[in-house]
């Protein structure tokens, strides 16, 4: 049985294709990604100890459950996660924890979101404008305040975000931002998953429709149908399965989630920036690593503006410097520390539950040095980051097995 | 005049219009909605302070798109007010790039939103550049 010292490896894994998928509900997403995953493993639902499972939108059925019941229900604890878009990541620490806890020594964890056609996924909290001005809720509003009192939009809580980095630092602007979007965009052309596989000019997409300045369209995070789920295994468990098996393992040496600490402004404009700095600070002491050994990461592109800004928090560039860090190529795929060479959720899509798998999905193929047309020329560690607003943060670091 | 209601309780009207803010006495830290207790330090004891009406904006975004039945476009922006942190549209200003900017300092500004079957005036606020 394993224990807390026990090490957790990523043993199968799938992601489906993202886009539109109008004939698949989401029960047939997830089933999709769990076969994949099982098989990749060469497990089935039988081996498995636990289920973490998530899905944000699709309302109030224990998604776990009903995935159960098309795939294998064979009794084992589900637990139905929702942490905003780091539900995927927080249904993969649920497993880890069940392994690190001893428990079990192999759990599945699945995310799954219809998304295609969405339009904007926050804002609009006007109840109607009323007959009588009568105050409600925590702020005592006599009428709704998204577009009175700033945006509840997350293309404008993002922009925001990016701008007063830039207030803060300098060396931003508009083409700037673009031009992050411009290489991921570019970067999407050579995977096969993506939603959309478009190159982009810097041109088209500042000419692109403006959302909330300065993120134009195709620099928000695209709404698309799509899962992902991972099989983990503790380590001693893995040394009882094949050759095969553990060669392709990959192993997961950080897994960690934070929330926003308490600091000023915190609650007025949401900030994604400390829980972040802390979480990969953790992840970093305890997968003995840093920042100049990830020869790949995959962060949370939700906006343009948020990618810059988490070069920093991640500890990929100097504090203050992501602007300059950006303009010496550094993150473009043939860069120093390629970030988003999925195409990442501007151009690969952010089915939201789905992507805290997804990207998990990505380091482990390079890793494995199934990357193909894409592939990361040896990479042996990269990092995984997404961020739920409100706010949650998982980062996961992972490692090429040496088997 | 017609009788007024402000658009949030933490604007305060009359000839001076300010918002409030309420202040944890033990750790000083500021919200603005009904508090709980404090998240900073667990204080559960607050007391209603003024909120400077000038400051700097430190961030800001021009919304294109919004949710139905919200007029766009409009400027988005978190007003640094002398250490306090507040959320606000900016007002009488054109919503472009060339005319916001952050660093850009601004000062309290209120506007009728609407009127109710009553006749009563519901006010929002939101800030305007300094000398504009």
């Amino acid at each position: 049985m394993a224990s807390a010292s026990e090490e957790v490896w990523v043993l199968g894994i799938h992601m489906t294709k993202f886009g539109k998928h109008p004939d698949l509900d989401t029960v047939d997403l997830a089933s999709q990604a769990v076969q994949g995953a099982l098989a990749d493993g060469g497990v089935t639902m039988k081996d498995m100890g636990v289920i973490g499972a998530g899905n944000l939108m699709g309302g109030a059925l224990p998604i776990g459950q009903v995935v159960q019941k098309q795939l294998g229900q064979t009794g084992i604890p589900v637990y139905n996660v929702s942490n905003a878009c780091a539900t995927g990541a927080t249904a993969l620490r649920v497993a880890v924890m069940s392994i690190k806890a001893g428990e079990t020594d192999m759990g599945l964890a699945f995310g799954v979101e219809k998304l295609a056609g969405a339009g904007l996924l926050a804002g609009g909290s006007r109840k109607s404008d009323n007959n009588e001005w009568t105050p409600s809720g925590r702020y005592g509003a006599v009428a709704g305040v998204d577009g009175r009192i700033g945006t509840e939009t997350m293309p404008g809580v993002f922009a925001q975000i990016g701008m007063e980095y830039g207030h803060r630092y300098g060396g931003t602007s508009f083409e700037l931002f673009a031009q992050i979007s411009e290489k991921n965009h570019a970067h999407s052309t050579l995977n096969p998953l993506a939603a959309y596989t478009k190159k982009m000019t810097l041109e088209e997409i500042m000419n692109d429709v403006m959302i909330a300045y300065p993120n134009t369209r195709p620099m928000c995070s695209a709404n698309c149908d799509g899962a992902a789920a991972a099989v983990v295994v503790s380590g001693s468990k893995l040394k009882t399965l094949s050759l095969e098996q553990q060669k392709r393992a990959v192993k997961i040496s950080a897994s960690i989630l934070t929330t926003d600490p308490w600091e000023e402004a915190c609650q007025v404009l949401p900030d994604v920036n400390e829980l972040t700095r802390r979480a990969v600070a953790q992840a970093y002491e305890q997968a003995g690593v840093g920042p100049q050994d990830l020869n790949l990461v995959e962060l949370h592109d939700c906006f343009a503006t948020a990618e810059l800004v988490h070069y920093d928090n991640l500890g990929l560039c100097e504090r203050g410097g992501a602007a300059d860090f950006f303009k010496s190529g550094a993150t473009w795929r043939d860069g120093s520390t390629p970030v988003n060479v999925s195409g990442g959720l501007e151009s690969k899509g952010h089915p939201i539950a789905a992507t805290g798998i997804a990207n998990v999905w990505e380091v482990t193929t390079h890793l494995r040095g199934e990357g193909g047309d894409r592939q990361i020329e040896g990479a042996k560690v990269g990092l995984t980051h997404v961020i739920g607003l409100g706010s949650a943060c998982g980062v996961h670091i992972l490692e090429k097995s040496a088997a | 005049m017609a009788q007024q209601i402000p658009l949030v309780d933490y604007l305060v009207l009359g000839d001076d219009p300010h918002l409030v803010a309420n202040e944890c006495t033990s750790c000083g830290a500021r919200y603005f909605d009904r508090r709980n207790a404090c998240a900073r330090c667990e204080g559960t004891d607050f007391k209603q302070v003024d909120v400077p009406t000038t400051g700097e904006v430190r961030a800001f975004t021009i919304v294109s798109f919004a949710a139905p039945g919200i007029p766009v476009p409009f400027v988005a922006a978190v007003v640094d007010c002398e250490g306090t942190s507040v959320r606000a549209n900016l007002m009488n200003v054109t919503p472009d790039p060339e005319h916001v900017t952050t660093g850009m300092k601004v000062r309290l500004a209120t506007e009728v939103i609407g009127t109710d079957d009553n006749g009563t005036e519901a006010v929002g606020f939101g800030f305007e550049p300094l000398g504009g």
